[in-house]
């Protein structure tokens, strides 16, 4: 996705953004939570092979790349271009099945259009247990033990694998590749997929730009008639 | 180069009287994926271990630098360019120059970084026998051991080879008992390992020793307190009859001069990497902030005196850049060229970086000097924040102040940049007297008024160049000419002829890097980095016609001054030119930026 830095402009009546120029990071929910606890796994020996599965046209492998910089046994591209989470995530699935894979971690959501919908979906479509908003993950035997935000606190589930966990803050701490990752990536196998047929379900009719911000007000303190009438006129909240 | 063409290849300090084509150079918008991961790398390095900790490390923290290099030695980033067999990564020197850059930013970090690769390390890998490598270098490499350099004495500065610190054998011929002061020693407070300076008994020239930390009669004095850098150790080493092994001397007895000019050579060219990356930094923080200070109603970065200001630390910045890469390739590709003639790699990498110890003196003085701009105008740019200690501007501004100092002073690097082009020409290695008599010859007849020539997009700027070198050489063959052996001493002469060919070759780097620029994105995607060119050749002309004035004023006398005086103004002429557009322009892409983006 774009870095969070970029500046957006749109092109073709708002219905569509210019990447013309912009810089692609990887998700921070994948890469710093989802990617770095898998490698924590196979650190332990708990974890056997590491996949990196993402849906995208060649332009994306240098952001694949970066993320085998930071470890993983391969890298998959599923060719195709997706902005809808039911298609992103049917390509998933469908990769998954083939594989087979007893674990698979996503990012809580991805920062670009903040969905949160792809990795319970692929959950759906592969009739794999779920956890979301996950903040640590533990794996022993064929059991994950998972802790996940709730409203106003914590939950501890404990689930058997296969399973599908969303990754958020506190999964694990984000690493930087070291130059011997850096050296290895280019010769990590990254496998390019046809991707299987399946039909987005929503598409982007336009976008807005969001407007810009507005001033700050300061009232001082000994002031609450006046805070009290701006709240009320201006903000119109009370 | 091209080794089956190997004379093609422009030699060391060759760039006065042979042009330069633009496809011959590197440039960095060429930097593959692996260098820009890498880069990345040592950008979120920055990000998240020492830009957070700039006041513990100024404060010298108990144990957090060596701490902070140990993690550095964990991502790989000590040993970039140390061969494979040694735990490093044998990577090219461009890379190990884009580490630099980048870590540049990292004030005392950087100054820690810096000194334990380079002066800390390479002298045993280059110098060090193969039992002296597989000791240390692995270690150095991952940052287990850290590395310092011991050279300056307290009498004994600019003048290296003056130094009082003397060797003697012990009786029982199985150590050199090493005595002496030594000043000004980076990363001393927690290195492990020293390479350190002495003559033996009463030796002519310097050797070289490895001194461990631990070896009896080494004591360390305190910490100094400097103006900037203050998180960088720097000590007194003293040595007091210091038992080193006889196996510890590096390379052969008297051969420690050379060791020291060599490293130095790579040391300067790399002090302009490290200033680029903070220059970079610098302008960035300071774009920001006047994006962000409002007065009279509008963000200061809407303001004429602020665009030129900020125009113009990323003009400096941007061509000293360009110079540095340029110079880069040409060490590698000298480099790779000697290894396949059969020469050993590293003695091929110190040959390869001697071949272009001109460039690397012209970089050394002007990445540092841009530098202090950028950091000046950073400063003002901030107003009253620049000086107060909370903001950035303070620290970058005191610890900019020492590049201009360390790895030979800029007066030093000055002189040598001229001496080492005559010295060149004399020993038959460069023909400066052909190309110099050629000028004079076309004192004597009618300018060129530029008729016909084909107007391509770098037609202008290309000639300016080529009239910089003829400015050079007039300036320069007349000086030689009038004051023959009395030149050395007349340092104010060398400094104007020094100032010349550093704006001479800034100038053709920045032509060169343009050009090559429009050749891979097309002339509309580079319309600002044209305007940075133009703006910069432009005011280079008027500083060489400076420079020139004054040396010309200092020597010269009666027609002859004359004559020549007319030829300087002929050869620094430009077209009239609006900078005044052009540095709103570069000004306008760095505020929609809000950030240095070239």
């Amino acid at each position: 996705m774009p870095d969070t830095s970029t500046k957006i402009i749109l092109k073709d009546n708002d219905t569509a953004i210019n990447n013309l120029g912009t810089t692609f990071v990887i998700n921070p929910y994948d890469e710093w939570y989802a990617l770095v606890r898998a490698l924590e796994l196979k650190e332990a020996g708990i974890a056997t092979d590491i996949h990196l599965i993402t849906v995208g046209r060649a332009d994306v492998e240098p952001v694949i790349r970066k993320a085998l910089a930071l470890g993983g046994d391969e890298a998959v591209r599923i060719d195709a271009d997706s902005n809808d989470p039911f298609e992103t995530a049917g390509y998933i699935a469908d990769y998954a099945k083939f594989v087979g894979y007893d674990l698979v971690l996503s990012g809580k959501e991805a920062i670009d259009y903040n969905n949160g919908t792809t990795g319970v979906m692929i959950a759906e479509l592969l009739d794999m247990d779920f956890i979301g908003f996950a903040t640590d993950i533990q794996i022993e035997t064929n059991t994950a033990t998972v802790k996940r935000e709730i409203e106003g606190g914590e939950e501890t589930d404990s689930c058997t694998l296969p399973l599908v966990i969303a990754c958020q803050k506190g999964v694990a701490e984000a690493r930087i590749p070291n130059m011997r990752g850096i050296m290895a990536a280019r010769t990590r196998p990254l496998k390019v997929i046809t991707p299987a047929a399946v039909m987005p379900l929503t598409a982007v009719l336009s976008y807005e730009m969001p407007p810009a911000k507005a001033g700050v007000k300061l009232v001082s303190p000994d002031n609450m008639d006046e805070l009290v009438e701006l709240l009320h006129s201006e903000a119109k909240v009370i | 180069m091209n080794a089956t063409e190997p004379i093609s290849a422009i030699k060391g300090g060759e760039f006065l009287i042979r042009e330069t084509t633009a496809d011959s150079i590197f440039i960095p918008e060429q930097w593959d994926e692996e260098q820009l991961m890498i880069a990345d790398t040592c950008t979120n390095f920055l990000a998240q271990h020492v830009t957070p900790n700039l006041a513990r490390i100024d404060e010298q923290e108990e144990g957090l630098m060596p701490h902070l290099m140990e993690e550095a030695g964990a991502l790989g980033l000590l040993g970039i360019s140390i061969p494979e067999q040694y735990g490093g990564f044998g990577k090219d020197f461009k890379t190990s120059m884009l580490v630099t850059e980048k870590l540049g930013a990292g004030h005392s970090f950087s100054v820690a970084f810096s000194a334990h690769s380079g002066i800390g390390t390479l002298p045993i890998l280059y110098y060090g026998n193969d039992a002296q490598k597989e000791k240390y270098i692995p270690k150095l490499a991952s940052g287990e051991w850290k590395g310092a350099y011991c050279l300056t004495e307290p009498g004994s500065g600019s003048d290296a080879n003056s130094g009082k610190s003397r060797a003697r054998l012990s009786e029982d011929g199985k150590y050199y008992l090493l005595t002496g002061q030594k000043m000004w020693i980076t990363n001393a407070g927690f290195a492990d390992v020293f390479t350190v300076f002495a003559k033996i008994d009463n030796d002519e020239n310097l050797s070289a020793f490895i001194v461990e930390k631990d070896f009896e009669g080494l004591t360390l004095n305190a910490e100094e307190h400097k103006m900037g850098i203050k998180g960088s150790s720097t000590r007194q080493v003293f040595f007091n009859d210091c038992m080193v092994p006889v196996e510890n001397l590096l390379s052969e007895r008297q051969n420690g001069f050379k060791i020291a000019v060599n490293i130095l050579n790579l040391g300067r060219i790399k002090l302009g990497g490290g200033t680029v990356g903070s220059s970079k930094e610098v302008i960035t923080l300071a774009v920001r902030y006047a994006n962000e200070r409002e007065q009279f109603g509008r963000p200061i970065s809407k303001y004429g005196a602020i665009r030129y200001k900020l125009a113009e630390q990323a003009i400096r910045t941007f061509a000293s850049e360009s110079a540095i890469y340029r110079a880069s390739e040409n060490m590698e590709q000298a480099t790779e060229h000697l290894i396949e003639t059969g020469l050993d790699p590293i003695k091929a990498k110190l040959k390869g970086t001697e071949q272009y110890a001109i460039e690397a003196a012209i970089i050394k003085v002007h990445a540092s000097e841009t530098l202090d701009y950028v950091v000046d105008e950073g400063v003002q740019i901030y107003g009253g924040m620049g000086y107060s200690a909370e903001a950035p501007m303070d620290r970058a501004y005191r610890d900019s102040r020492i590049n201009r100092i360390f790895e030979g002073t800029n007066e030093i690097n000055r002189m040598l940049t001229v001496d080492m082009m005559l010295k060149r020409a004399l020993k038959g290695e460069l023909d400066l007297m052909g190309p110099a008599q050629k000028v004079a010859g076309e004192l004597m007849s009618i300018p060129d008024f530029g008729a016909a020539e084909e107007a391509g997009l770098f037609t202008k700027e290309k000639k300016y160049v080529a009239n910089f070198k003829k400015a050079v050489l007039m300036v320069a063959g007349a000086a030689v000419q009038k004051l023959m052996q009395q030149l050395g001493k007349e340092q104010e002469v060398l400094m104007s002829l020094a100032d010349m060919l550093i704006e001479l070759y800034v100038s053709e780097s920045i032509q060169l890097r343009v050009e090559k620029l429009v050749g891979m994105r097309g002339e509309e995607a580079c319309a600002v980095q044209l305007d940075m060119m133009r703006v910069y050749i432009n005011d280079a002309a008027e500083k060489i016609a400076h420079a020139g004035k004054e040396a010309l004023n200092a020597f010269a006398e009666g027609d002859e001054r004359k004559m020549m005086m007319m030829g300087l103004k002929r050869f620094t002429k430009t077209d009239d030119f609006n900078t005044t557009q052009a540095r709103r322009n570069v000004a306008a892409k760095l505020i929609a930026e809000n950030k240095y983006c070239f």
